[in-house]
């Protein structure tokens, strides 16, 4: 598959599901393997009134989401995992997000297997190195040709 | 209004987040059941379709968080550090329940378990645990 068409699957995939769409998820990056994904910090979000902290529900939304594009980055010859469920995900929460800025969340597919995808990816809003969360998941695959 | 009903009631009314996601929450004596109605923006797989695993993880953890509110009372939010989710099966494009029970409340720390369940409670469509920082007064 060329790089522009996985682009355009995994641009529907972060833009256009109602959830991720609900949520504001723009696409950042994707390659072999690997994906970010950005979103918006929004009023309407926030989980802590007196901090003004975006809600824990978000990263876990953001991190499930960009494991799933991590996991559709892994096609490289047109079959891809069409199709995946999250079977397991832990999420440890190091820090609050910084109120007002937005969020970035880097995912790692770093083991395929025939079924299950392995995935890790953390999150960070002002400097990379120190994240707001990390995630470590695994997904079951419902393998197909891309539609 | 029970005190214990009238601390969910004032979580559910504060949090933002609570009405993007379209959440609510019943007291039964000292039981909880939060309750989260479909809505076409919780949905993850528009093939099936399915709500999203984010979304369901969300709401797990807010029943936690509301669970904690009334039963370790404090004038803020407590604070999330760890979950650990596990889906059963899909979640279909309905009415979807869940119950916390806290295992454990110390000084600082809360044990956390949340089952989530749509037509029937002995087939759950996920469950959730977590670790909570509990906010002092």
């Amino acid at each position: 598959m060329s790089p522009e068409a996985l682009r355009e699957i995994a641009r529907n995939m972060v833009e256009t599901v109602p959830q991720a769409s609900a949520l504001g998820f723009k696409l950042l990056s994707i390659e072999p393997s690997r994906g970010s994904i950005m979103t918006p910090w929004r009023e309407d979000l926030v989980g802590d009134p007196d901090t003004g902290v975006i809600a824990g529900g978000v990263i876990t939304a953001l991190l499930d989401h960009a494991c799933g594009l991590a996991i559709i980055s892994t096609s490289s010859d047109g079959v891809t995992p069409f199709s995946t469920a999250t079977l397991d995900l832990r999420i440890d929460y190091m820090r609050a997000a910084t109120p007002r800025a937005d969020i970035i969340a880097v995912s790692h597919c770093y083991k395929l297997t025939r079924s299950i995808a392995f995935v890790r990816a953390h999150a960070y809003d002002v400097d990379p190195a120190d994240p707001i969360a990390t995630a470590q998941a695994a997904f079951v695959l419902k393998r197909g040709p891309v539609a | 209004m029970s005190e214990a009903a009238e601390r969910l009631k004032i979580f559910l009314g504060r949090v933002p987040y609570v009405r993007f996601l379209g959440m609510r929450a019943e007291l039964a004596g000292d039981e909880m059941t939060a309750t989260l109605p479909f809505a076409p923006h919780l949905v993850g797989n528009t093939v099936m379709p399915a709500l999203h695993g984010g979304a369901l993880g969300a709401f797990m953890e807010m029943t936690a968080l509301a669970q904690l509110s009334v039963t370790s009372p404090a004038s803020r939010v407590h604070k999330t550090i760890d979950i650990s989710i596990e889906y059963l099966r899909p979640g279909k494009a309905q009415f979807t329940y869940a119950r916390a029970d806290v295992r454990k409340v110390g000084r600082q720390f809360a044990n956390v378990h949340v089952e989530a369940w749509q037509e029937a409670r002995s087939k759950p469509v996920a469950f959730l645990r977590g670790h909570f920082l509990l906010r002092e007064g």
